[in-house]
């Protein structure tokens, strides 16, 4: 009985102690709005989650130049669930913050909270992802990456890697898809085919492709179904590093030799995947940029401002070739 | 006569149609990749579409084979998929810790300290479970749910890359030319054959399915039955993290095992154990986890459409559940044996096990 008290009184302790830190923490948050008075911007950002190290590499870039700026952010992380994302912005507006940012969880279904903040006159910019809305003048910008672009330019940088390896006969690549139904890996597809078709009609071909879900895992195990079912493979295009990284230890272990049998060209520009290209075993790396956070707070002052920005602000993003890979590879944050 | 009947004592057998769904499996991968069957040496070892199906397939049947033992005393665990995650994140993150990673005694060490997380998690399901009368479904659910969190924040959210050579032997090296993970399965299926079917522990494991406060009253620590088991299918899940997170040479808290614990219950049921408890079969299981494991890598090389992937996935399993099933092969294949040989009382032997189940 005296120990279940104990608990008890501990676990209340421990509650109590977590509220007190929390109220401590928005106290601070609000001192410096008000200390900064007018001039100071207040950013709202709710951010998806933390699923993955290009989205902490994502949050740490806007918390960074946030703090740059001189802006008073206010983080809130959803956990992958709209709800939690509805609720930060509702919380934001009843806060009056100036501009309110977010990377949203899902396409659709904001169209009653955006309302909301356009009543409030509280402008709203998506990072990253964009969402389907009734009404276009719902939010002002976003801020983030083409992934059709990202797929063309995929095709592109192939064309120069199989001229770079003196490549000559057919070009049979193998494809490993991102995650089933997610944007990301349909417009990557789409914009490498358009390349595709546009202008390897007879040369290029698709052999094969399948989702590896945007994991080292998945990529290895579809990579060494691949190899079995198709040795003649000899081009490899992964719609993330961490799947090239997956499948370059299947086609080590089938004996041949990423990056010289096997050309690989894969998208988003992660710390290993230049590890990996500078170890000669990745040809060459189109860059999905994660450190918008520049880029944000720069929109966020013009539409603060009451500037006009365009629709869509895309991130600025380079292409990689191996040659680039070692001296690149000390600046990778991510 | 001798061959019908000794036909007949074969497709009654309880592993025929597992094998066989298997055989039909991997015969269809023979038209799209023509050699299939080949093994030839690559780099000092074996290689080919037969060994990595082992290969890949090796942490499914160490979820499974725990997992029957679960599922054998009337429970099942969810909470595997979240042990995964969690050992390969903990080993790997002290593993990079270390100033030399290839350091073998800080790869055990490590690799001591991922099993030990596994066992607690397995305390923790066979508390809930046995000690505070908590559902399976639910009290796993916890660990489900709560240990990838857990597992993230080992991790700090990134993807932990390691270059370990002792490390990647378990899961992605390489001994007598055969994946090495390929003795770690056979031992651990070893020892559970040992224990369940030379020792009375697996007659205990059914009794406490069959009727857990029954066995009690005969005597049968029921609840400490419940907690080994838990304990073992997370010791088990903890083996396969190793697995998993060495064979890629990365700990990855979010991906790491996702969904293995509705593949290996996949791989139980297919196995021929029922879900109700009461019995079980090992060698089924492993069977299971072959054909499942059989099927993706038949999904990859036979070019289904992505969109299409899982329903592929399902029909094959509704299949193979249904041939699993005494009455719907009473129905079609009955027909045509009752009218060959009207006087064959068919239905009898399968009535028997039906009732054992209740």
């Amino acid at each position: 009985m005296l120990n279940r008290r104990n608990f008890l009184t501990a676990a209340v302790g421990v509650a109590a102690a977590g509220t007190l830190a929390a109220c401590a923490k928005e106290d601070k948050g609000s001192t410096g709005t008000s200390s900064g008075g007018s001039k100071t911007i207040t950013l709202g950002f709710s951010q998806v989650g933390s699923e993955s190290g290009w989205r902490s590499a994502n949050t740490d870039s806007v918390k960074a130049a946030a703090k740059e700026a001189g802006y008073n952010l206010k983080f809130s992380d959803a956990q992958q669930k709209q709800e939690n994302q509805i609720s930060a912005i509702r919380s934001y507006i009843a806060q009056k913050v100036d501009v309110i940012a977010f990377s949203p969880v899902v396409v659709t279904g904001w169209d009653a909270v955006l309302k909301e903040a356009k009543a409030a006159k509280i402008p709203v910019v998506l990072t990253d992802r964009s969402v389907e809305t009734s009404d276009d003048s719902l939010y002002v910008t976003l801020v983030g990456s083409d992934f059709t672009d990202e797929g063309r330019r995929a095709g592109k940088i192939l064309e120069k890697v199989l001229e770079k390896a003196g490549h000559k006969g057919p070009v049979k690549i193998a494809q490993l898809e991102g995650t089933t139904g997610a944007a990301p890996a349909i417009e990557r597809a789409k914009g490498f085919k358009e390349v595709m078709d546009a202008d390897h009609k007879d040369d290029w071909k698709i052999v094969v492709s399948q989702t590896g879900d945007f994991t080292r895992a998945g990529g290895k195990q579809v990579m060494a179904a691949f190899l079995q079912s198709n040795p003649d493979i000899n081009v490899l295009f992964a719609h993330n590093d961490d799947m090239a990284i997956g499948a370059i230890q299947s086609i080590e272990a089938a004996g041949k030799k990423p990056g010289k049998d096997i050309l690989i060209v894969s998208i988003d520009g992660v710390k290993d995947g230049f590890v990996a290209m500078s170890e000669g075993k990745i040809n060459a790396i189109v860059e999905c940029n994660p450190l918008l956070g520049p880029q944000l707070m720069e929109v966020v002052k013009t539409v603060h401002d009451g500037g006009s920005v365009e629709r869509w602000i895309k991130t600025k993003e380079g292409d990689f070739m191996q040659d680039q890979a070692k001296a690149a590879l000390p600046t990778r944050k991510y | 006569m001798t061959t019908s009947s000794r036909w007949r004592a074969l497709t009654r057998h309880h592993l025929f149609w597992p094998v066989a769904v298997l055989v039909a499996l991997v015969l269809v991968n023979v038209p799209f990749t023509p050699d299939f069957f080949a093994i030839h040496m690559t780099n000092g070892h074996l290689y080919g579409s037969l060994v990595s199906i082992v290969l890949f397939g090796s942490p499914l049947i160490l979820v499974a084979v725990g997992m029957t033992l679960v599922i054998a005393t009337g429970g099942i665990d969810l909470s595997v998929g979240a042990v995964v995650a969690i050992t390969g994140a903990l080993t790997c993150s002290y593993i990079s810790d270390q100033a030399d990673q290839g350091a073998l005694s800080g790869v055990l060490l490590a690799m001591g300290l991922g099993l030990v997380a596994a066992v607690v998690c397995g305390l923790w399901n066979g508390f809930l479970v046995a000690r505070m009368g908590i559902q399976p479904i639910i009290a796993t659910l916890i660990i489900m749910v709560a240990g990838r969190g857990v597992a993230q924040l080992i991790t700090d959210g990134q993807i932990i890359t390691i270059n370990s050579d002792p490390y990647q032997l378990i899961g992605g090296g390489y001994w007598l030319t055969l994946p090495f993970s390929i003795f770690v399965v056979a031992a651990v299926v070893a020892v559970t054959v040992a224990l369940t079917r030379r020792t009375a522990l697996g007659l205990l494991v059914e009794a406490v399915g069959g009727n857990a406060e029954a066995s009690r009253l005969v005597g049968i620590r029921s609840r400490r039955i419940k907690i080994m088991v838990y304990v073992f299918c997370a010791l088990c899940a903890g083996i396969a993290g190793l697995m998993i997170s060495s064979n890629t040479s990365a700990a990855d808290g979010n991906n790491a095992g996702l969904w293995i614990e509705l593949d290996a219950i996949l791989a139980v049921v297919i196995g021929g154990t029922s879900l109700l408890g009461g019995r079980f079969s090992i060698g089924g299981t492993v069977i299971g986890a072959l054909v499942i494991q059989t099927l993706t890598t038949t999904i990859y090389t036979i070019g289904v459409p992505t969109q299409t992937n899982l329903v592929f996935k399902a029909a094959v399993v509704i299949v193979v559940c249904l041939l699993q099933s005494p009455k719907f092969r009473a129905k079609v294949f009955g027909a045509r044996a009752r009218a060959a040989a009207p006087a064959q009382p068919a239905a009898e032997p399968e009535a028997a096990p039906k009732m054992e189940v209740s």
